[in-house]
């Protein structure tokens, strides 16, 4: 089966790159995508960036992207593909894509490469992400004001850092509000697969969850939840302004274009260098989507003070006290968390039940 | 954890609704196998029935209209496959993976449109008397009409492949078609119209997946189905009631382990998360062990009628 699929995908790859022109005067700026560009999530936004990178340049700027690109050990020849067809600078823009855009960058030393999400940088790899975690504050904010059955469900991704990050963030401004609230927590094990996500949106709704969070990237959770009614949910990556505004009532949106176009202009400038970025609502990586009248406008307005807390700096989304799940003490009293602690954040902070798989 | 928050009743019929993709377009598979083809297009005639099928039910208004329009469009697909086989003699797996790849992107050019737009709903049938039985009823006789239409297909493919004439020269088709062809039988028209048949039925799959399942157009949403249910038709050994297995084996487990998880059973979420594959493969292969369960003979061999 894997053989199968891989093979599928160098057929795309040759596909795709055999058309790409060979122009030495532009910048060339290459994306690899782990879903398509029609998600209407994660990866629809980043592609929203590099076209607001080819609106910005013009003619001095030639875009390649790969969609579709499995997370893994194939990834590493689409690179490598990507590389040798005569980009300047590549963006992979999902987390699995860590090592092998090392170990690609390694062999390449003349390229330059962003890796989304990861934290392995070398002299030719920078690192960027969003605090996606401010977003889901926001997020879990309202789902334990607005839920009845006290019962979050929880779309989840894979068990990286940033997924349990967003999870503990949410959780702990649920709890909050809402000191009897629970979350259902499921691992789909796939960034996008509409199918299996709306099939976890029901098992939630089913066992009695009447807001839905996710963290996989298509708008498959939202017609589940619009489907069975009385549901709310919120946009991830993207605003999913459709399924406004019931059930979807505000959104976590991912701006990466001023960053693309910043980092275009750094390579042709020649004065780009390795950087780790992690900007978050302050700085306008992410966006808050607008909330909808589904919410009471005091909800609404407690939201948005939290959501601009966040941003000019005044609040931090993980302030203690806070305990670890196992009970042992983390922050103190108004102690904030570090970057390094969240960066390479593994565990469930005190009160949510189950366990993190082992990624 | 707590089980008594999965309900049973509910879980069974999200079984049944998750496995029909699959089923429908493994059965169709199945037979096209049986003929001695071997299409590796699935996925991408299952992608072009979804943006099809969808597309079609948004403009009328109708799913019914949407599932007969996916089927001609997965037929549709499936003949370029058959001409480039059976006519030009193209190597089968390099033009079934062609197609498949062709079908990613001839749906998500098709599909731009409809990106965000919502499915006309499709009634459930409410089967009288049958669906009032106390705990089958739910279970069994209240479902969409795709449901029951992939079951009679099954059916109907077993009934014809193991008792009609016309099931018996398919096979021999498939098992021999050097032999078949002496025997005056027709090759590639027996051919071309398991092709057809497998193409629709994977039409079917991928617009059950777009109009019932999900129920919207997002690019790419298949994500595997169509591979998945080449591997059921392999494990199943080719026969239409392992495939009714062997798919809701897959559907089930796939279901119920996400159930699993939001109950916060205490199994480590891997090996939920691999159960499905691990279980059906298993389950097939141990039925499989006894008796005689090969590949059909002519399996991706090319026919040239002078030989």
């Amino acid at each position: 089966m894997r053989a199968v699929r891989t093979l599928v995908a160098s057929f795309a790859m040759v596909a795709g790159l055999s058309g790409a022109a060979i122009a030495q005067d532009k910048t060339k700026v290459g994306f690899i995508f782990v879903g398509p560009v029609g998600d209407g999530g994660w990866t629809y936004e980043h592609n929203q960036g590099r076209l607001a990178v080819e609106e910005e340049f013009g003619d001095k700027v030639e875009t390649i992207y790969q969609e579709s690109v499995p997370e893994g050990a194939d990834a590493e020849r689409a690179i490598t593909q990507m590389a040798l067809s005569g980009a300047d600078l590549i963006f992979t823009t999902s987390f699995g894509y860590m090592d092998a855009t090392v170990a690609v960058a390694e062999k390449f030393p003349d390229i330059k490469f962003e890796h989304a999400t990861g934290y392995k940088t070398a002299p030719n790899v920078s690192v960027y992400s969003a605090r996606f975690y401010e977003g889901r504050a926001v997020q879990g904010h309202i789902a334990g004001k607005m839920t009845k059955s006290n019962i979050i469900g929880y779309i989840a991704s894979f068990p990286i850092p940033e997924v349990i990050r967003g999870i503990n963030a949410a959780y702990i401004h649920a709890k909050k509000v809402n000191p009897d609230v629970q979350f259902k927590i499921i691992w789909a094990y796939t960034w996008f697969d509409p199918a299996k996500e709306a099939d976890a949106a029901k098992a939630l709704i089913e066992q009695g969850a009447d807001v839905i969070l996710q963290h996989t990237d298509s708008t498959a959770p939202q017609a589940a939840a619009q489907e069975a009614g009385n549901i709310i949910t919120f946009g991830q990556a993207s605003d999913m302004s459709e399924y406004a505004p019931m059930p979807r009532v505000s959104s976590i949106i991912d701006n990466w274009a001023p960053y693309y176009i910043a980092r275009t202009k750094a390579v042709m400038d020649g004065t780009w260098e390795s950087k780790s970025t992690w900007d978050g609502i302050g700085a306008g990586m992410v966006g808050i989507g607008e909330i909808t009248d589904a919410v009471p406008a005091d909800v609404k307005a407690e939201a948005e003070a939290l959501r601009d807390s966040l941003a000019d700096g005044s609040y931090h989304a993980f302030t203690g006290p806070l305990n670890k799940q196992d009970g042992s003490a983390w922050l103190a009293e108004g102690e904030t968390a570090d970057d390094g602690t969240l960066a390479g954040m593994s565990f469930y902070v005190e009160g949510i039940e189950g366990e993190i798989p082992s990624s | 954890m707590d089980l008594g928050q999965i309900n049973p009743l509910l879980l069974l019929a999200s079984l049944m609704v998750a496995a029909t993709p699959i089923l429908l377009a493994a059965i169709g598979e199945a037979v096209v196998e049986k003929s001695g083809v071997l299409n590796l297009g699935v996925e991408g005639m299952m992608i072009t029935g979804a943006v099809v099928g969808f597309a079609i039910g948004v403009n009328t208004g109708s799913p019914a209209v949407g599932f007969v329009a996916a089927a001609a469009a997965g037929a549709a697909l499936s003949m370029l496959f058959g001409v480039l086989v059976l006519y030009l003699m193209s190597n089968q797996v390099a033009t079934g993976l062609g197609l498949t790849l062709f079908g990613l992107g001839l749906s998500s050019l098709i599909g731009k449109p409809y990106e965000g737009m919502k499915a006309p709903s499709m009634a459930k049938w409410d089967i009288p008397v049958l669906s009032d039985i106390p705990v089958l009823g739910p279970i069994l006789f209240r479902h969409d009409p795709m449901v029951y239409v992939s079951l009679i297909i099954v059916a109907v493919t077993w009934y014809v492949l193991t008792r009609t004439r016309a099931g018996l020269i398919l096979r021999g088709v498939g098992e021999n078609h050097d032999a078949a062809h002496a025997l005056g039988y027709k090759v590639i028209r027996v051919r071309l119209l398991a092709i057809a048949f497998g193409g629709a039925c994977a039409g079917l799959g991928g617009a059950y997946v777009s109009l019932v399942r999900v129920p919207q157009w997002v690019e790419g949403m298949t994500a595997g189905a169509g591979w998945i249910a080449l591997a059921i038709v392999v494990f199943a050994s080719w026969r239409p009631w392992r495939v009714l297995l062997g798919a809701y084996l897959f559907g089930g487990i796939t279901v119920l382990q996400l159930n699993l998880q939001a109950a916060g059973a205490a199994i480590p979420v891997e090996i939920l998360a691999m159960s499905p594959y691990i279980v059906t493969i298993l389950v097939l292969v141990v039925i499989s062990l006894r008796g005689n369960h090969g590949a059909p003979g002519s399996l991706g061999r090319i026919f040239h009628a002078t030989h």
